[in-house]
């Protein structure tokens, strides 16, 4: 029989990756992310703290860091190395982001216009990653970061896939295999279907705008639109739907809202308080005058 | 050379075979793997004595396998062990229900279960400190895990004429009390070996230890889900 020792210790040593041979040391678990595990480790050789992911399985994994390292983008974590542990497990060694996962960073009382500037980067970063052939498909406010100095990151490309033709018109075909987190998921996404394409992250950033905007009648609005049940009634690219936010933080009118025309006019005075009140001014003075000067 | 087990046709998946004879076998390798785990469970949690749980654990499995229990098994809506533990749960209420006391083994035997070793093993185990039924049975589902894969460890070690890197492996990291375990310059002296070659043949043992739990767990997987959930279940 395996004392009970020994159990403690054979799990000890599946849940502590063996690094022997390489040029980084455990401090401490961060995190378990799509495919792995992520840990605080110190590059000896650099004498900084990274990000350490540990695929739980060996073959192709390398996928995710040779993914993440194509995207050079100031809103993707950058790959540092890349690497196999003696047990045959590989490894990629990213920045160290500090800061808050969106998700509790939100719980902390931002304001509507603080959120949607973290989500209008968000937005860069993906469609960033869509020019250049790449669908997140796990999008979630769990994996964006929002550092210390205000920086944004998309993290967890674990299960992002590839289309060698970089195009709007991309087609990511993995028919029945289905990945993402159900409440952020497209619905083809979710069964399964052999057409999986950078709509499906649209949808998801639309549930994250839901998130996000709770009440606020046109954003719902976007947000709605964003996760329409056919991918085809979407916004077709991201950059489409961050027009459309950016619409509403200027004030104009957004393609998805039918806006009552009481809410118009306010829009419209909220939007040209300004000029109104100088008009009106100018009006008053001049009753003024005509009412003094009157005979 | 991958560390990463060589799919080999899942138990699971051979479990629904109409094939009698694959389907025996996958039978024989599922109750090689669980026998001990529901004979314990049965005599801690149902207060069976050890001759009922031995003939409990003998009438479960050969109830299952007449009545292709396993074969029904979604691993969409739990793990193997979920389920196998509600038939167990179910079968032992049934019987103590119906007071219909099995013949031990039923007069079929699928495979030769070692109930005294089970017995003795339980003894060692501080059983009156359980209160948690389930994780007792993950954890000795677990034992039986690492000791079929220590087990394939020692075969493959004598296979290639290396029974000194098992010998080194047994006694360091199966080893029980920490008091009781050797240092890796104990280790070299027993065996006239330096100390960077104990530290080698441990970590060649460790690589290939852990390919082998792999290789079991995978077997015991319906489906890649179930194996990626059980094995984040493994690593923490």
């Amino acid at each position: 029989m395996i004392p009970e020792p020994a159990i403690d210790r054979l799990t000890a040593m599946f849940r502590t990756p063996d690094l022997t041979g390489t040029r980084y040391e455990i401090i401490s678990t961060l995190g378990r992310g799509g495919m792995g595990v992520v840990y605080l480790a110190r590059d000896t050789a650099l004498d900084r703290e990274v990000a350490l992911k540990i695929f739980d399985r060996p073959p192709g994994e390398a996928n995710e860091a040779r993914i993440i390292a194509r995207l050079e983008h100031p809103g993707i974590v950058p790959v540092h190395d890349l690497g196999e542990l003696p047990d045959g497990r590989l490894f990629y060694a990213m920045k160290r982001v500090r800061g808050d996962r969106l998700d509790r960073w939100m719980a902390a009382g931002r304001d509507i216009t603080e959120r949607l500037a973290v989500f209008l980067r968000v937005c860069e970063a993906v469609a960033f990653a869509h020019a250049h052939g790449v669908v997140h498909r796990d999008l979630k406010p769990e994996n964006v970061m929002v550092g210390e100095f205000g920086e944004v990151l998309v993290l967890d490309w674990g299960v992002a896939a590839t289309d060698a033709t970089a195009d709007c018109g991309m087609r990511i075909a993995e028919p029945g295999l289905v990945v993402g987190t159900p409440e952020y998921m497209a619905p083809e996404q979710a069964r399964g279907d052999a057409v999986v394409d950078l709509r499906a992250d649209v949808f998801a950033l639309g549930a994250m705008l839901a998130d996000i905007t709770r009440g606020v009648a046109p954003l719902v609005a976007v947000a709605r639109k964003a996760q329409a049940e056919d991918a085809a009634h979407r916004y077709q690219s991201v950059p489409a739907l961050a027009v459309e936010v950016n619409r509403y933080l200027a004030g104009l009118a957004v393609e998805a809202h039918r806006e009552p025309f009481a809410d118009r006019i306010a829009r419209v005075v909220r939007r040209n308080r300004v000029a109104i009140a100088l008009v009106l001014t100018y009006l008053l003075v001049r009753v003024l005058l005509i009412w003094l000067f009157r005979v | 050379m991958s560390a990463f087990p060589v799919t080999r046709h899942s138990m699971m998946a051979a479990i629904r075979s109409d094939r009698d004879d694959v389907r025996r076998s996958a039978f024989e390798a599922l109750v090689t793997a669980y026998w001990k785990p529901v004979f314990k469970y049965v005599r801690l949690k149902w207060h069976a004595s050890p001759d009922d749980a031995a003939d409990l654990t003998q009438g479960f499995f050969l109830r299952a396998f007449e009545k292709d229990f396993f074969a029904s098994f979604d691993p969409a809506k739990a793990r193997f062990r979920t389920y196998l533990r509600t038939c167990l749960d179910g079968f032992v209420a049934n019987t103590r229900k119906a007071d219909a006391r099995l013949k031990r083994g039923g007069g079929v035997t699928l495979v030769r279960l070692d109930f005294d070793e089970a017995e003795r093993e339980l003894r060692y185990q501080a059983a009156n400190a359980i209160h948690d039924f389930d994780a007792y049975f993950h954890r000795e589902w677990l034992r039986g895990l690492f000791a079929a894969a220590a087990a394939r460890l020692r075969e493959a070690c004598e296979a290639r004429g290396r029974a000194e890197r098992f010998t080194l492996f047994e006694s360091y990291d199966l080893a029980g009390e920490e008091t009781a375990r050797p240092t890796y310059a104990e280790l070299a002296r027993r065996h006239n070996l330096s100390s960077i070659d104990v530290t080698n043949e441990l970590a060649a043992a460790r690589r290939e230890f852990r390919r082998f739990v792999l290789e079991a767990l995978r077997e015991q997987c319906a489906t890649d889900e179930e194996f990626d959930a059980e094995l984040r279940g493994l690593t923490g």
